[in-house]
């Protein structure tokens, strides 16, 4: 029998672990003495009291704390003012502020689904019984390792117009390249190729998948004749829909942050003020950055980051709820 | 529910056809994908490489083999920007961080995967909400919480909050604390074992592969970490290696052109991680392997 995907019921990708909590709680022996805590809970409290701490400092209440910032004007110095909604009219007619949105979800609109691909074909070619699986498993990890600032001062060399690296291989088939760093249309474009080079960790991760993938189904599979493309449409695809899934997430939140690679390859420092030829990389975060740290417009910066939080909840959600058709799991939790 | 199967040695795609010819042909057809995508992974780093050995004449040029080779270039570098100082500075974030962020992290992760306490779901859903929060939305509010603390300019805003434990390798540790046999704790109940011990001597030893993964990804996080040096400091005695990149990038490398040089030292930066990486990758990829990032 050909192997086909389930729907399922709900669609929170990281919640389907709860399934097996269930098994390993079933054989408790300890459980809760007269009114007071167990010893268990206790210990269970104290284990988990520094991520409480944390929580409640960290990101709990600096949450409600740029929220409310985000209603004034604060530059550090002086005392917060209240200024109601200012700040978010005010990226209604921040010329900068639509160029960088702009910026943001083009970029992601073209890595998130080139990386993908890219990565899962790399995974399921190293998945075909390949001898030398540490050799190109490192070789496939190596840009990872490499700090961000040195692969972008690299790449902006690769990606130089005259004399780069991936131009003088494109000349080789008599194509002329584009300038990919000056040229502020080529810019984004010249940003996923950079970024595609370190998407290893994901190799990593759907490489993982694959391996768990039952043999018995492929086999199944086999004698109902399906060829290999079947095969990966029906079995493998299904079976490792939740990390996709999980990935695109992931992904899609990377990239809606990028920060360091058009910092490090297109410095203000270089442009006249502007990130990359006519503000071509100026980015999300990047933007947020210098209202914040370099302008001490913290209440701005506020406001930009919760709208970053709004459309990065609004996009998981639309994710989440696209992801219940295609996503299958035995316990039908994505 | 998803059966772990920790898998590593199980080859999950058959041998696909019954021509040897097409068998043969398919073969070919993978190993020169593979080569082509390695490639391109590599040949920018060995590039990398050979640039960082040329003599600042040829720096622009476009041979893969320096001519002459410039070994001086890892000497100057040195006399250029205070690396060794920046290495340290790095080394005390990274170790520092490491060793915070998998003791608290392992602890949380233990606690949610293995012990029974009111709210412990509650706890569990804000672990996830912090994973998927950006960080830039709690950027400014967190500054002012070490400007407070009077912590800005030293190193400690870079590490210490790893003590709080971080989202991510809570999650990831979870998984591995609930593969772990339940009847090896009730043992050592019976064996008059109290939480803290159980945790410290049974729990922790068993998933020594995905503390090391743990161990790793921070290691990567906080040597390559950018954005955080640049917020908190200002002092240049507590500068970091990225930051001593960007010197080069902004002051030697557009000013003057010296690319070799900075080639060179991004290599220097990188060789540690390589290193760490090759020394540990077998347990570090079982480690991800088995994560059960699938469930």
């Amino acid at each position: 029998m050909i192997y086909k995907p389930k729907r399922n019921r709900r669609s929170i990708p990281l919640l389907r672990v709860e399934a097996s909590e269930n098994t390993s709680k079933i054989t408790r022996t300890s459980g809760v003495r007269g009114s007071r805590l167990s010893e268990e809970a206790r210990a269970g409290l104290v284990f988990v009291s520094p991520f409480l701490l944390g929580f409640v400092i960290f990101t709990a209440g600096p949450l409600l704390f740029s929220l409310y910032l985000s209603f004034t004007a604060y530059d550090v110095l002086n005392p917060p003012k209240w200024i109601g909604l200012a700040n978010y009219q005010r990226m209604f007619s921040d010329v900068r502020f639509s160029k960088t949105l702009f910026n943001t979800v083009y970029f992601t609109l073209l890595h998130v689904p080139t990386a993908i691909p890219i990565a899962l074909g790399l995974a399921l070619l190293l998945n075909a019984n390949v001898r030398g699986l540490s050799f190109w498993r490192t070789a496939f990890y190596l840009p990872q390792i490499t700090p961000v600032v040195a692969a972008g001062v690299l790449w902006l060399r690769i990606l130089s117009p005259q004399d780069g690296l991936l131009n003088e291989s494109l000349a080789l088939f008599g194509i002329a390249g584009p300038k990919w760093t000056i040229d502020a249309q080529w810019v984004k474009p010249a940003l996923v190729i950079m970024k595609s080079w370190s998407l290893g960790w994901m190799v990593i991760v759907y490489l993982a998948a694959l391996k768990q993938v039952p043999r018995d189904l492929y086999e199944a599979a086999i004698v109902d004749g399906a060829n290999a493309f079947e095969r990966f449409w029906h079995v493998t695809l299904p079976m490792i829909s939740s990390v996709l899934f999980f990935t695109l997430v992931m992904l899609t939140i990377f990239s809606l942050n990028v920060f360091t690679e058009p910092m490090v390859m297109f410095p203000p420092q270089v442009f006249g003020g502007q990130m990359g030829p006519q503000d071509s990389a100026l980015f999300y975060v990047l933007y947020l950055f210098d209202q914040a740290f370099g302008k001490f417009n913290m209440g701005y910066a506020s406001a930009l980051a919760w709208v970053l939080f709004l459309i990065s909840i609004v996009i998981v959600i639309i994710q989440t709820r696209g992801a219940r058709r295609f996503v299958y799991t035995e316990s039908g939790k994505v | 529910m998803i059966p772990s199967v920790s898998s590593s040695n199980q080859t999950s795609t058959p041998v696909i056809g019954n021509s040897p010819m097409l068998y043969v042909v398919g073969r070919i057809v993978l190993y020169a994908a593979l080569l082509l995508f390695t490639a391109f992974f590599i040949l920018p780093f060995v590039w990398l490489i050979s640039n960082s050995l040329k003599d600042a004449a040829h720096a622009f040029d476009a041979n893969w083999l320096p001519q002459p080779i410039e070994w001086a270039n890892y000497v100057r570098i040195f006399q250029e920007v205070p690396l060794l100082q920046m290495a340290r500075n790095s080394l005390i974030v990274a170790v520092m961080g490491v060793l915070a962020v998998v003791l608290s992290s392992s602890m949380i992760a233990y606690s949610l995967a293995r012990l029974q306490f009111p709210g412990s779901n509650l706890v569990f859903l804000a672990v996830l909400g912090t994973m998927l929060l950006p960080s830039a939305v709690t950027l400014v509010p967190v500054y002012l919480i070490w400007k407070q603390l009077g912590l800005v300019n030293t190193l400690y805003p870079l590490w210490l909050g790893n003590l709080f434990g971080s989202s991510f390798y809570i999650f990831m540790l979870r998984q591995f604390f609930l593969n772990i046999p339940q009847d090896l704790i009730e043992a050592a109940r019976v064996d008059g074992a109290n939480y803290y011990r159980i945790y410290w001597q049974i729990m922790l030893p068993l998933v020594r592969p995905a503390l090391l993964s743990v161990a790793i990804f921070e290691f990567q996080a906080k040597w390559n970490d950018v954005m955080t040096p640049l917020i908190y400091i200002q002092n240049p005695d507590l500068r970091m290696l990225p930051l001593g990149l960007q010197i080069f990038v902004q002051h030697l490398g557009y000013g003057q052109f010296r690319w070799e040089l900075l080639f060179a030292a991004s290599v220097l930066v990188t060789l540690p991680m390589i290193l760490i990486f090759f020394l540990a990758q077998k347990q570090f990829i079982e480690g991800i392997a088995t994560t059960g990032i699938k469930g």
